[in-house]
């Protein structure tokens, strides 16, 4: 939870000084349920996430290096600098995104999702118990996409859980004013699965319902949707002059900040010393420092990557004018985008 | 029996079985389970053709069904979803008889949320199964276009070539008969434009066969537009299309009929419209080239320019809307590469520039007939010919 705070104060200074530019989505407040529900989960199992995906990916396991270096656009970045702050991608440790319309992800995370049952039972591997998470706000719970894939996945038992990441506002639309029926834990029960709701502020709160939910899944008993009442402390991106937002709303969650009421816990409960938490909160200071000094220095992709990826087989840029697949040119990449 | 009769014939005539198998003309079943079906010496002796004497016809469905089957039978990764493909053994019958042969888990019947559904499929593409996403007819995709687009397409870049989407997109596309505006869209031109996306417009039974089997193949998200009214149609094919290894080449276009006056363009119903347009042109003393594009992205520019440098004049038809469509693509090409070579300015026929009409009448002159390609062809030719056509 630290280093999802510092990171991300981190990157609102960055963009600040004009290194990382674009639209960029800040997590701090909301980490109580990143680490609540993805420290859970093994590295097969999978994560798709929104814009607002800087943590998900930290706590996913992906370096804190290779997600500063694509928030600057380099080639050190987890998706090479190609896919930036919205779209971060990783293979190796299962994060499927990053997407930038509210709502994509939850279709693609189902088909996460019925793929770890395909491979059960059609492919026949039969270890494969792997679970998807998709994490998504208030705002995508009014769009017809989720509704689509709460249905399917109560349909076909997929092995997945829906977070949700209620945080009470959509940009400036508060959740009372675009909701019929704010409750969202009850939509779940509507379609045939389990619905809970849980203090999204409380680590330890989320970690347990969480913990409920997965293994629900992992036993193939079928999809559940969590709805975790958190807050956003920043605005909705750093182009946000956040004005909509009650200042006295904002100070009641400032006192419930996740990190702060951890602290206290372990502090109360003789779990861990003062010293232990000031040295780890130092230890992640350095983490992260190093993580701007590693971006700052790495390159920018070269002129040839512009070309590259876009097919996983290039020879979808099809023939060129002189009936060779263009691919086929070793100078193929170093041209302009004339294809 | 065809096959059999073939056979026979050839091995009285001294080939032994042995040698027919290696050369791939007796069909062999690949066992389910396998990996990718193993590429197979394809015949390169032609001679051999000559020996089966009943050429066999296949109806468009027929060959597209062939090739779901054969797909799905060498590798189980690739799978089959959409509205009534299962129970209902398809809504244009192309997935019949899959259901039983494969179950419920490898041919799914979806609710009525292609935006819910397709996102399922690349989803599950994104781990390496080979989802067939089949949407009832094309003008369904566009509530589905955000996955088709954003997540299938890009994802390969926008990862930096992590996580590639082996998926197929399939359904009828254009104009059917009197299905009225909604029902009539075509979408080629609209796909073509998106980088990471490739785009399929079969023809014949041989394209279909070739290009679908080349699609599911594919490690990359395949548009695959067919036409409703084609899928009644046969055509001939050969053995060697039959084979189950048969592939075609994405991005090769086909030239349907060799000439040297004018080049004409087209893919998918359009192309027998056009051919129908050349034997009309060659008695009036025009002798016309027709270019079956089959794969709309990426367009084989080289074939269609080299065409155009023999023949010097150009007509692209097509049955979508013409602005910005497949035709006003393949002139900017054609004036980009070939324009010294041009002894004509270049035509475009489209549908026409309204929401298609029920009227037959009308539905009728908003699509291009023969009469318009013949006219057009006419005009690059310079013989004087009038613009409209009569009513």
């Amino acid at each position: 939870m630290i280093l999802g705070r510092s990171f991300e104060d981190m990157c609102a200074q960055m963009y600040y000084r004009g290194k990382m530019f674009g639209f960029v989505h800040l997590y701090n407040g909301q980490e109580a349920v990143s680490t609540g529900f993805i420290k859970l989960l093994k590295k097969e199992d999978s994560v798709v996430s929104t814009y607002r995906d800087h943590v998900h990916a930290l706590s996913k396991g992906v370096p804190a290096r290779a997600v500063m270096s694509e928030l600057f656009g380099k080639a050190t970045g987890c998706c090479r600098g190609q896919g930036g702050s919205m779209h971060m991608f990783s293979k190796e440790h299962n994060l499927l995104g990053g997407f930038a319309f509210i709502g994509e992800g939850i279709p693609v995370a189902t088909g996460a999702a019925f793929t770890s049952k395909y491979r059960r039972e059609v492919l026949k591997e039969a270890d494969c118990d792997h679970v998807t998470l998709a994490f998504f706000g208030d705002g995508t719970c009014n769009n017809g996409q989720f509704f689509e894939c709460l249905n399917m996945a109560a349909l076909w038992k997929l092995p997945i859980v829906f977070v949700v990441e209620n945080n009470l506002w959509a940009i400036g639309m508060s959740h009372l004013r675009a909701t019929s029926d704010p409750q969202i834990y009850k939509k779940g029960p509507a379609f045939g699965m389990p619905g809970f709701h849980v203090d999204g502020m409380d680590v330890l709160k989320v970690r347990e319902v969480a913990k409920e939910a997965i293994e629900r899944a992992r036993r193939g008993e079928g999809p559940t949707l969590v709805e975790c009442e958190t807050y956003r402390f920043r605005g909705h991106s750093l182009a946000d002059p956040d004005e909509l937002r009650d200042p006295a709303e904002k100070a009641r969650y400032a006192a419930r900040d996740p990190i702060t009421a951890l602290k206290k816990y372990l502090i109360e409960s003789s779990l861990a010393s003062e010293a232990e938490l000031k040295a780890i909160e130092k230890k992640i200071d350095e983490v992260v420092e190093d993580a701007v000094e590693f971006a700052d220095e790495s390159a920018p992709p070269p002129r040839s990557q512009l070309l590259e990826n876009v097919f996983a087989d290039p020879k979808g840029f099809g023939i060129g004018p002189d009936g060779r697949y263009r691919c086929e040119d070793p100078k193929f990449t170093e041209g302009t985008a004339h294809v | 029996m065809v096959l059999l009769l073939a056979v026979n014939m050839v091995t009285r005539a001294g080939f032994s079985l042995k040698q027919l198998k290696m050369w791939g003309i007796i069909r062999q079943k690949v066992a389910a389970g396998g990996g990718s079906p193993v590429a197979r010496i394809r015949p390169v002796v032609s001679n051999l053709r000559n020996y089966s004497s009943a050429v066999k016809q296949m109806m468009v469905r027929e060959a597209l069904n062939s090739a779901l089957d054969e797909e799905m039978s060498a590798d189980p990764k690739v799978f089959l979803m959409g509205e009534e493909v299962g129970e209902y053994q398809g809504a244009y019958k192309i997935s019949k008889g899959l259901l039983e042969k494969y179950g419920p888990e490898r041919v799914l019947d979806t609710p009525i949320t292609e935006a819910g559904f397709t996102g399922i499929g690349v989803g599950a593409a994104y781990y390496g199964l080979k989802p067939v996403v089949e949407f009832m007819t094309f003008n369904f995709s566009m509530q589905a276009i955000d996955h088709i687009i954003n997540s299938a397409a890009k994802s390969n870049y926008m990862s930096s070539g992590q996580i590639s989407v082996p998926i197929v997109f399939r359904g009828p596309n254009g104009a059917a008969a009197g299905v009225g505006a909604q029902h009539s869209h075509c979408y080629a031109a609209w796909y073509a434009s998106v980088p990471g996306l490739k785009v399929l417009s079969p023809y014949s039974s041989e394209d279909a066969r070739g290009l679908l089997k080349a699609a599911i193949r594919d490690p990359d998200p395949v548009v695959f537009l067919e036409n409703e009214l084609l899928y009644g149609e046969s055509f001939p094919v050969s053995a060697e299309v039959l084979d189950s290894s048969f592939c075609l080449p994405i991005g090769k276009a086909k030239i349907e009929r060799e000439g040297k006056d004018v080049t004409i363009t087209a893919f998918s119903k359009i192309v027998g419209l056009s051919l129908k347009a050349a034997e009309i042109l060659a008695k009036e003393g025009i002798s016309a080239e027709v270019i079956n594009l089959r794969s709309i992205r990426p367009l084989d520019r080289s074939t269609i320019n080299a065409s155009v440098r023999k023949t010097n004049r150009l007509v692209t038809v097509e049955e979508g809307f013409p602005q910005h469509g497949v035709g006003a693509e393949i002139c900017a090409s054609v004036i980009e590469e070939s324009f010294s070579y041009l002894d004509a300015p270049v035509e475009r026929i489209a549908g026409a520039d309204v929401p298609m009409p029920y009227a037959a009448n009308l539905e009728r002159m908003a699509v291009p007939q023969v009469e318009d390609i013949v006219r057009a062809a006419k005009r690059a030719c310079y013989r004087s010919v009038p613009m409209a056509a009569a009513a």
